[in-house]
């Protein structure tokens, strides 16, 4: 190691070129991936799609299990399917309503809205416009519906979806792709045990408002509303209930589901 | 050549990362739930060893020496992001699975003190053997870990089903604890124990000895 090594001169120099070296690597493949990435993310959401419906096999091609689903654009405004005219707005927004991204479309200023304080139970602060849903159709009949939905647990925003039967009521699945809770705990979500718990459970009580909820601990045995909540994760648990409540309540898709439930596809 | 097997073989017992300098322990308990994950994470430690060590060897006698340790560091956690972005690409579902602990080879110790204790001093070529060395002690410790975790604790090794549970109709009756980050602990303690009684020269001098007892101690 050479003395003149530790001159500011070179000191910079070599701090700048390592840097620029070591930026076009970074740079290069970031860029050079993304495609692959991006495919890896759009599968491993038709995958949770398919999880959260209680269909996914292994072993067979997702892209193929897939083509029995049927992709729509929704106006949660409104509780219902998205027009063409909406459509054109959407993609005048800079989004494609092929590949809807609904992450991005609750940021983007002309597709969504900010929600208040109690408007807001679920704390996502904005409110898209449009939602993509999946349906399996069967004679002209709704078989599933499958339903994105998010919000905030303990440390993160939790993205998943939720499958109802055609009755737009009994719960298929449910499922979070994309979280940051504590692991062991919060992220005891992901537990199939758990997760298994939903199914069957009911959304609405008779009166038709939103009756399912996480409890603290153990649920009533027989409650067709009461899940039980996750041990050491109240605060996951609760966001978890909020956030299914609020999905499913007229705000978001409640007016749909009672839509399709009265006419149908 | 000779140096070139050395350096190779030397970290495997000899001189292990983690059972003889209790380096990389984080990631060692974190990642050995499951073998697949672990194979996975030693395969992205190591290249990331061999690459930095090759790089830093390679501009070595012209790092100044008051900003060694960040030059080391920009090109670890260079070479740590593009394995990051390259398993995002080729091996989605792993990546999910390792999450953080990938950007966090940028912090493992063994990186550092491969590129900080060798590579500063040799050149490319042995330095770039010296970091496969090292992470194949590396991954050594964690396979070890790893598939009696795995195999225990789960009944399974990359995912096959070996000794089938208790709760899907088997008769094995998991071990829910090694599946929990302590076991790892255990596991390696275990694994340096009989190591050390294997490879004697690796059992430390004591440091200090605690006297006996006096006679008149306890008195009040």
């Amino acid at each position: 190691m050479s003395a003149n090594n530790d001159s500011i001169q070179k000191t910079l120099i070599v701090a700048v070129l390592l840097c620029l070296v070591c930026a076009i690597i970074v740079a290069g493949a970031a860029v050079s991936l993304k495609p692959l990435q991006v495919a890896n993310k759009v599968e491993d959401k038709k995958k949770n799609v398919l999880a959260a419906a209680g269909m996914l096999q292994p072993g067979v091609s997702v892209e193929e299990q897939f083509k029995k689903i049927t992709t729509r654009i929704v106006n949660l405004e409104e509780g219902r399917f998205a027009t063409e005219a909406e459509l054109a707005e959407i993609k005048a927004a800079g989004l494609d309503p092929q590949k809807y991204d609904q992450r991005k479309a609750s940021k983007t200023p002309e597709l969504s809205k900010p929600l208040s304080g109690d408007e807001d139970p679920a704390s996502i602060k904005r409110m898209e416009k449009y939602a993509e849903i999946y349906m399996i159709e069967n004679n002209g009949e709704i078989e599933k519906i499958i339903l994105p939905i998010h919000g905030y647990g303990l440390w993160s925003t939790l993205y998943g979806f939720i499958a109802l039967k055609g009755d737009m009521d009994t719960i298929v699945g449910l499922g979070f792709y994309s979280h940051a809770e504590t692991p062991g705990l919060g992220g005891e979500v992901d537990n199939p045990s758990w997760k298994a718990i939903w199914e069957g459970k009911e959304v609405y009580d008779d009166s038709g408002d939103v009756a399912i909820k996480v409890v603290k601990g153990p649920a009533e045995p027989g409650n067709p509303y009461q899940v039980d909540g996750l041990s050491g994760a109240t605060l996951t648990s609760r966001g978890v209930s909020s956030l299914v409540r609020f999905w499913v309540s007229d705000r978001a898709f409640g007016s749909l589901l009672t839509k399709l439930k009265e006419q149908g596809a | 050549m000779s140096q070139i097997k050395t350096v190779l073989t030397e970290p495997l017992f000899s001189k292990n990362p983690i059972a003889v300098q209790i380096l990389g322990i984080c990631s060692a308990l974190a990642v050995t739930t499951s073998l697949q994950v672990t194979l996975v994470m030693c395969l992205a430690l190591t290249s990331v060893t061999a690459l930095s060590n090759t790089g830093i060897a390679l501009i070595r006698n012209h790092i100044p020496n008051n900003i060694r340790i960040i030059v080391q560091m920009t090109i670890i956690a260079s070479l740590v992001i593009v394995v990051d972005q390259v398993l995002k690409a080729f091996a989605y579902e792993i990546s999910k699975q390792l999450s953080v602990f990938v950007g966090l080879i940028i912090t493992n110790c063994i990186v550092m003190g491969r590129a900080e204790a060798f590579a500063m001093k040799n050149g490319p070529v042995l330095s770039f053997f010296d970091g496969i060395g090292n992470g194949l002690g590396y991954s050594v410790v964690l396979i070890t870990v790893a598939v009696i975790r795995e195999l225990f604790g789960a009944g399974k090794l990359l995912g096959f089903e070996i000794l089938p549970l208790v709760t899907d109709g088997g008769w094995y009756q998991s071990n829910g604890l090694l599946l929990l980050p302590p076991s790892a602990f255990f596991i390696i303690g275990g694994f340096i124990w009989v190591l050390r009684t294997w490879k004697k020269d690796q059992i430390e001098e004591s440091e200090f000895k605690i006297l006996p007892n006096t006679e008149h101690s306890g008195g009040h």
